[in-house]
């Protein structure tokens, strides 16, 4: 291999962003449209839970920012209870705004904070929302880590959650 | 074309009117056996239904009439940070109808291109909205929160008030079991409230994943027939947007009426 055939490798391989290599997990929530008077978005969180039910990761936490709007986070229920609670927010590429109806991806990078912090086992990811003058719902998909080979899972939400999609890709 | 388009999606985004927490009144009890005795309101605006959780309801409107009619002095009325309380001294046999009722202009409009707001009755409107007042818009709204207390067997509850929107029960307020239909009637201002939307939630919903409401529309004789599924108490909305504003220069008008009813067990 001469010195420019070399280079021109190097560069293709520098192009694909060096994650295509990387194991993710990554995972769709859908926010569904409600025939409802009164529509407020969800507040939603995300996490991975272990075999003792305790938060192995956090995933995200979706919540109104404008305003003092923090006082409704006990009503996600189980993450509040699960460690929501010893939480303090807003947290850096974990809290965010709430989302419009639709579908949202997810991606986590397996060697990155907070998946890399994970040990073999089992695991559940659970969406949870909850919505103003609305009900509450939660979602959970079990899985195993680390990820061993392509794998797609689904749940679906019957009032305040839609389709909810986890893909492991090795 | 491109503004026009932000500044349609933009109105899309805006509510018309802000959604505002929902107002109760809480009696401690509403059947009671003899006269002489008290009952405490508890009087706040909280989505959750009873809970304590958002915010106090101002009581300064409060009216109790007695069962013949003439109003009842509250006692003990307090406003603390999360709720209203007063105490009713019932010393007559029959019903007491307990209503916190507003007839408000609210307006918004801009001086030197800043946004101001207003708040008042119809008749300090031209004190309070400047005569320089650019795209000013007003809006009457009624309000009428109830909830009825009775000592002994429940007497007659009129509709008097002939504006907004009033109950005037085919079956007693205070008079509701489990598992049988009640049929109320809805007045807008004294004549059948027809085709308007009626929603009823029981209490409890901190408890509850769904939110469990159960919706009527009222017939052309303003009436709901609602089966009741369970004991409990329970909160009904009853509300219309329309141009039936009485306040002087002002059309658009939203009356509500929100009440609280105790349904016992069969």
């Amino acid at each position: 291999m001469n010195r420019k055939t070399r280079v021109a490798l190097w560069l293709a391989l520098a192009a694909c962003g060096g994650s295509a290599n990387a194991a993710d997990l990554s995972l769709n929530v859908e926010i569904p449209q409600l025939p409802v008077a009164e529509y407020h978005r969800p507040y939603v969180a995300v996490w991975i839970e272990g075999a003792d039910q305790t938060i192995a990761a956090n995933l995200a936490v979706w919540y109104q920012l404008r305003g003092d709007h923090t006082k409704w986070l006990p009503d996600l229920r189980q993450w509040w209870r699960r460690g929501g609670r010893d939480l303090k927010v807003p947290v850096d590429g974990l809290t965010g705004a709430t989302r419009p109806v639709g579908q949202h991806l997810l991606k986590f990078d397996a060697a990155q904070a907070p998946l890399s912090a994970l040990k073999p086992g089992k695991y559940t990811v659970v969406v949870e929302a909850v919505r103003e003058v609305g009900g509450r719902e939660a979602v959970r998909i079990p899985f195993e880590w680390p990820i061993k080979k392509a794998q797609s899972a689904s749940a679906k939400g019957s009032t305040e959650l839609g389709a909810v999609a986890l893909s492991l890709n090795p | 074309m491109k503004t026009s388009l932000l500044v349609a999606l933009s109105a899309l985004l805006i509510p018309a009117v802000s959604e505002a927490a929902r107002p109760w009144l809480l009696p401690s009890q509403t059947v009671l056996a003899r006269s002489g005795g008290w009952v405490a309101v508890d009087a706040a605006m909280a989505d959750d239904l009873f809970s304590v959780n958002q915010g106090a309801m101002p009581v300064d409107t409060l009216i109790v009439s007695g069962p013949d009619g003439q109003p009842v002095a509250p006692q003990n009325v307090t406003k603390s940070r999360s709720r209203s309380t007063f105490d009713l001294e019932l010393r007559q046999a029959g019903t007491y109808r307990i209503a916190v009722a507003d007839d408000a202009v609210m307006a918004r409009w801009e001086e030197d291109g800043k946004p101001k707001r207003w708040r008042g009755t119809p008749a300090e409107m031209a004190t309070g909205i400047p005569a320089s007042a650019t795209k000013l818009e007003v809006e009457q709204t009624q309000r009428r929160v109830e909830t009825f207390v009775s000592v002994g067997t429940p007497t007659e509850v009129k509709a008097t008030a002939g504006t907004g929107i009033e109950l005037a029960p085919t079956r007693h307020p205070n008079d509701l079991y489990a598992r049988e239909t009640a049929k109320f009637r809805f007045l807008l201002d004294g004549k059948p409230a027809k085709d308007l939307d009626v929603e009823v939630i029981a209490g409890g919903t901190r408890y509850r994943d769904a939110p469990g409401e159960m919706t009527f529309k009222t017939d052309k004789n303003g009436e709901v027939a609602i089966t009741w599924p369970a004991p409990g108490m329970y909160w009904l909305e009853v509300s219309v947007q329309d141009e039936g504003a009485t306040a002087p220069g002002v059309k658009k008008r939203r009356a509500s009426y929100a009440g609280t009813f105790e349904v016992l067990t069969q």
